[in-house]
């Protein structure tokens, strides 16, 4: 075997490639949250389809989406063979068992919480991205120009009730995924120290609950103005 | 008794205690009853209490690893009421006192479980993985003999405590058996680290952590996922940092070191 | 048979030296065609075992833990002497050597004591090279403490673990040559027979603590590196499964045992609660540095200790021996713990207890200061006894802690049986009849690292390589005679359990045996022992088979051999007909309750011979040459 194929089939190795895909995919949720943003402008959607289109387009994003895809991949596979071999390791459980008197839930679950995640964003694709690239949907004219009208899918799609919760509890799942993942990530990259990790789990922690908050908004937002208060 | 306190009260307690004949046999948890159980008595010697009940009524005694009842040996073990070395944070099983328990209790003793650490007989485990995890690196190459004197290697004081901390590691095995995963990185970063600390062990460091992980992975620990059960049913404290700073070891070596 | 001790000619100081060249060299090529098996990895063994296989030797270690580095030396707290002299007060070779011979009161060979002394330097540049994390002043600089018995500080430690990053050390060594093939290890493998081939050591018999299995391994020359045999008492500060047996076996296929009566109480255990106690915690003797030791003047005080006024305090030690205080020497400590309590003048509620108080220090140092230099023996003790020694004075009462006494050797470790050494604990020769603090470290080292490499190779080189199977019959009728002593043992069947025999057992030597002796009381002992011998050969109760772990069968052949050992103790304690160190005879003390030696009838080593079973012991008398220091009654004032 090669140093390389080595060090990336090793235990640590493995977990290396989960955490910086991780971080990763951190920065996508910053990215796509802030793009997202856009749905609260007030202007009836055209920010919104402007930048859906533009994402949808431009060639250097394009690309992105394929490293992001293979980004989702590792942290997926990666993760899938160091949880089944760590299942493997402990072939009899214990018959009374107190983890909670020594760890958080979100850091023993984090399968749990990825599998939530996933299942979560395999119904997010297919009701938007796949629509949005692969769909017919209305077309309106913004400023001369006719735009794919994603911005009513979205409005739509968040009036009904059970989707909306669906989005609420994905969010959750991604918060507890997050409180454990984000400062879990940079101990995995041995990036340790007195002065900095205290800052960097507080940092953790507000990002665990402002980006799922930013994104759960969304759907509560229509949901609420459009639903509740009509 | 002899402790200043008068309030302490004989307790009578159920057991439920993991039995196993040896390593091929099929286990099954037992009960049993102990009873006038003083306060002041260690664990390990209210186990004793109940070996020698056993053993007059004929039933084979209960085989549980111990030597020095000090808390330094590491021998001991035990997983007791879902605890590894049970509920007392910062303690080994012969240094748990039945003071932390109550009468009529009921008190579930398992052995440490994890596909490395075969169960030999009832509470004893084979935990040989760690040591030939030591056996691949876990050492400065010098021959006795020919080396400088003591004086000549200062070592600032910071960086010689921290190295304490972590050389203090007893070897019991708890943090495999305390986490999720069975992985025994916490074992294997207290060693990497403390060598990686000391200017001693500079010369062979990349090495060392190499051959080490290669070994705690071929022994079939699992990957650590950074839970800190580990460090938190450690007995004598190893923290987690050492984890992190074996990755960053680990990373750096891989990339870096002349073993291609 | 005459004892030759083997002491090279020649001013004390250079002996070892002149031996060193002295002694006949194996060939870097040859070496590798003798194997030498090591029992017991504790610091002595560990460190032979890696030196040896160093060297080029074929090495076969065993212990009988899970793992070699679980060897009792893990537990010694304090700290190891070395007369480095870093601190620049006036310490040497000579004073570490003389303070040495004082501290045993005078019944230590000369010679080795100060080759002891000459090493102990080499010891500390071995360990910090392995990467042994010392304790270090600001500066980087290596620090130090002071001890009982001395007035300079030259003792080494790691916090109040030294003996544990010390033995690490030793197994980090031994490990990378496990590693390279050069050492086989046995760990859970217990030693039960020596096997010898025309009169020399040529092997050994073992029983595998997991499968049961008797199995034959075969060498040039068999080191023992055991330990002691403390546990002979049942209570005392050795771990559970410490024991005589490899020794004792030895002695009796013809190595002679030495001052089995040297038998050391330290003064700073945590005191006994219950019957059903099963070992006994110490207190590194460190502590010392800064508690004061007292009980209250009036017999029958029952006050807290906080309630009991300053000026109705007696700190006899700082009373006693005004220029050492609270540091002297253990034996004199613990006699002294002893003579208060016997006085009705003990604390807590078994009244066999005495107060060992920070609370000066404290207040002197601050809170802080004390936690960082004995947190961990702060917490231990809280831990076990449930009481807060920052806001109140601990409770010490001396136990059984180390035996000075053990396997006879010469000066170059070799037993009266040729091809035969012991190291460490196990055997007799440093420590005279006392050992000072820290100074079980530095002789298991000093042994395992710097001594046998270099004797061992005068014996080899004379031998030759030829290895000897294990199926030459020497083997076999060992093998058969171990199992049949197995099949004995499982074959009684009877009523009483393994610990009550041992437990009656510590009772009879604690009483008789213990800190206090007299000749009546021995001659007690010595007849209860006998009797209680006799008892656990036909009712003790054993169940299971061999082909098991069975914890029982294990126990009950190290009791066995207690029974025998513990007679020979009273034996040899009736024979010495003076006090000592640690072996006081309550008909040999000073009007001021010290210990009065007999320097011309016994400056000598007692080594005794067996002579088959429920025969008596033979005594050979190794008569003790002091050339360099005046035997003076020891005076701590």
């Amino acid at each position: 075997m090669s140093w390389f194929s080595k060090t990336f089939s090793s235990s640590i190795g493995r977990k290396l490639l989960v955490a910086v895909t991780g971080l990763f995919l951190c920065s996508f949720l910053v990215v796509h949250l802030v793009g997202n943003l856009q749905l609260f402008k007030g202007d009836g959607g055209a920010s919104f389809n402007i930048y859906s289109h533009f994402m949808a387009t431009n060639p250097l994003i394009r690309t992105m989406e394929i490293v992001l895809v293979l980004g989702f991949g590792f942290h997926i596979y990666e993760a899938l063979v160091l949880t089944r071999r760590n299942k493997s390791v402990r072939p009899v459980a214990y018959a009374y068992n107190r983890p909670q008197d020594n760890s958080n839930w979100s850091s023993r679950n984090m399968g749990l919480l990825g599998t939530v995640i996933l299942v979560f964003l395999i119904i997010h694709l297919y009701n938007f991205f796949w629509r949005a690239r692969f769909g017919e949907p209305n077309m309106i004219p913004i400023e001369g120009t006719d735009y794919d009208d994603l911005y009513s899918v979205v409005v739509q799609s968040f009036h009904l009730w059970w989707y909306v919760l669906i989005y609420v509890l994905g969010q959750i799942a991604l918060g507890y995924h997050l409180y454990h993942g984000f400062s879990s990530a940079f101990h995995t990259l041995g990036l340790n120290h007195k002065k900095y990790t205290p800052a960097i789990q507080k940092f953790g922690a507000f990002f665990s609950i402002v980006v799922p908050a930013g994104f759960a908004s969304m759907p509560l937002y229509f949901f609420i103005k459009d639903v509740v208060l009509s | 008794m002899a402790g200043n306190n008068p309030n302490s009260k004989p307790m009578n307690l159920t057991l439920r205690v993991w039995r196993q004949k040896n390593s091929q046999a099929a286990g099954t948890l037992e009960t049993y009853q102990v009873k006038d159980i003083s306060p002041e008595m260690s664990f390990l010697e209210m186990m004793d209490v109940l070996n020698e009940d056993l053993l007059r009524s004929g039933v084979d005694p209960i085989a549980f690893d111990h030597d020095c009842r000090e808390g330094i040996c590491g021998m001991c073990s035990l997983y007791i009421n879902g605890r590894a070395h049970g509920p007392e944070r910062g303690t080994t099983t012969c240094q748990l006192h039945m003071r932390k328990f109550s009468d009529g209790d009921t008190i579930t003793i398992e052995p440490w479980r994890a596909g490395p650490f075969p169960i030999l007989k009832d509470l004893c485990v084979d935990r040989s993985a760690l040591d030939r995890i030591q056996q691949a690196g876990g050492y400065i190459s010098v021959n006795t003999g020919g080396v400088p004197d003591a004086n000549e290697i200062p070592i600032p004081k910071p960086i010689a405590d921290k190295a304490f901390d972590a050389a203090t590691c007893i070897q019991c095995g708890a943090c495999v058996a305390a986490c999720k995963n069975g992985s025994a990185m916490l074992f294997t970063s207290a060693k990497v680290s403390q060598l990686a600390m000391l200017p001693q062990g500079q010369v062979e460091r990349k090495t060392r952590v190499e051959n080490m992980v290669a070994q705690m992975d071929k022994e079939g620990f699992g990957a650590c996922t950074n839970i800190g059960s580990c460090a938190a049913e450690c007995p004598v404290g190893i923290s987690l940092e050492n984890i992190a700073m074996l990755n960053r070891e680990y990373i750096g070596a891989s990339f870096t070191s002349e073993n291609v | 048979m005459i004892l030759d001790s083997k002491i090279p000619e020649g001013p004390l100081a250079e002996k070892w030296d002149k031996h060193k060249f002295n002694v006949k060299l194996v060939n870097p090529a040859n070496k590798r065609k003798y194997d030498i098996i090591v029992v017991g990895t504790g610091l002595a063994g560990a460190s032979a075992a890696a030196t040896l296989a160093e060297l080029g030797y074929n090495v076969k270690a065993f212990c009988y833990q899970d793992s070699p580095r679980r060897a009792h030396s893990i537990a010694a707290q304090g700290g190891i002497n070395a007369a480095k002299n870093y601190q620049n007060d006036g310490d040497s070779v000579y004073r570490l050597f003389y303070d040495t011979i004082k501290g045993g009161d005078y019944r230590a060979r000369e010679a080795n004591v100060y080759r002891l002394a000459q090493v102990s330097v080499n010891i500390i540049d071995q360990c910090v090279a392995q990467g042994v994390p010392f304790a270090r002043e600001y500066g980087g600089l290596l620090a130090n403490r002071s001890f009982g018995g001395a007035q300079v500080s030259r003792t080494f430690y790691a916090r109040g673990q030294t003996g544990q990053q010390l033995l690490l050390g030793a197994y980090s060594a031994l490990n990378r040559q496990i590693a390279y093939g050069k050492v086989k290890m046995y760990p859970r493998t217990e030693m039960l027979d020596l096997v010898m081939v025309d009169g020399k050591a040529r092997g050994i018999i073992t029983r595998h603590l997991i499968t049961g299995k008797i199995e034959s391994h075969s060498a040039h020359a068999v080191i023992l590196a055991t330990g002691g045999y403390g546990n002979v008492f049942y209570l005392s500060t050795n771990a559970m499964g410490s024991n005589a047996t490899a020794a004792w076996r030895a002695y009796k296929k013809g190595a002679f045992f030495a001052n089995p009566c040297f038998t050391q109480i330290h003064p700073t255990c945590i005191p006994v609660s219950g019957g059903y106690q099963s070992k006994l915690t110490l207190m590194s003797e460190s502590l010392r540095n800064d508690g004061r030791v007292w009980v209250p003047k009036a017999v029958g005080d029952n006050r807290a200790p906080g309630q009991i006024p300053e000026d109705e305090r007696d700190y006899f030690l700082e009373r006693k021996y005004p220029s050492f205080g609270n540091l002297v020497p253990r034996d004199v400590a613990s006699r002294n713990a002893k003579l208060a309590c016997d006085e009705g003048r003990g604390v807590g509620t078994t009244k066999l207890a005495v107060y060992l108080d920070f609370a000066d220090a404290i207040k002197r140092e601050g809170l802080e200061k004390i936690s960082q230099k004995y947190g961990n023996l702060f917490d231990m003790y809280a831990k076990i006894t449930g009481e807060n020694p920052y806001e109140q004075p601990m409770r010490i009462y001396p136990a059984v802690h180390y035996t000075m006494g053990g396997l006879w050797v010469d000066y170059n470790l070799m037993t009266t049986v040729p091809g035969l050494y012991a190291t460490g604990e196990c055997n007799f020769s440093d420590h005279g009849a006392n050992r000072l603090g820290a100074s079980a470290l530095m002789q298991g080292l000093a042994d395992g690292y710097f001594v046998i490499p270099y004797t061992i190779g005068d014996y080899l080189a004379q031998n030759p390589t030829t290895r000897i199977e294990t199926s030459h019959p020497a083997f076999k009728e060992a093998e058969a005679a171990v199992r049949a002593d197995v099949d004995k043992l499982l074959s009684i069947n009877g009523s009483r359990t393994v610990d009550d025999f041992h437990k009656a057992l510590g009772h009879i030597m604690w009483d008789y045996c213990g800190m206090a002796r007299n000749a009546e009381g021995l001659q007690y002992a010595k007849q209860e022992i006998r009797k209680l011998r006799e008892a656990f050969w036909s009712d003790v109760k054993i169940l299971g088979t061999n082909e098991e772990l069975n914890i029982t069968l294990e126990k009950a052949g190290r009791v066995a051999d207690f029974l025998e050992l513990g007679e020979l103790m009273v034996d040899d304690a009736l024979n010495r007909n003076e006090s000592c160190g640690g072996h006081f005879r309550e008909e040999y003390q000073t009007p001021e309750n010290e210990a009065l030696r007999d320097d011309e009838n016994y400056t000598y080593v007692a080594a005794w011979q067996y002579t088959g079973p429920n025969q008596p012991a033979v005594l050979h008398k190794e008569e003790l040459k002091f050339e360099n220091v005046k035997l003076t009654q020891r005076s701590y004032k």
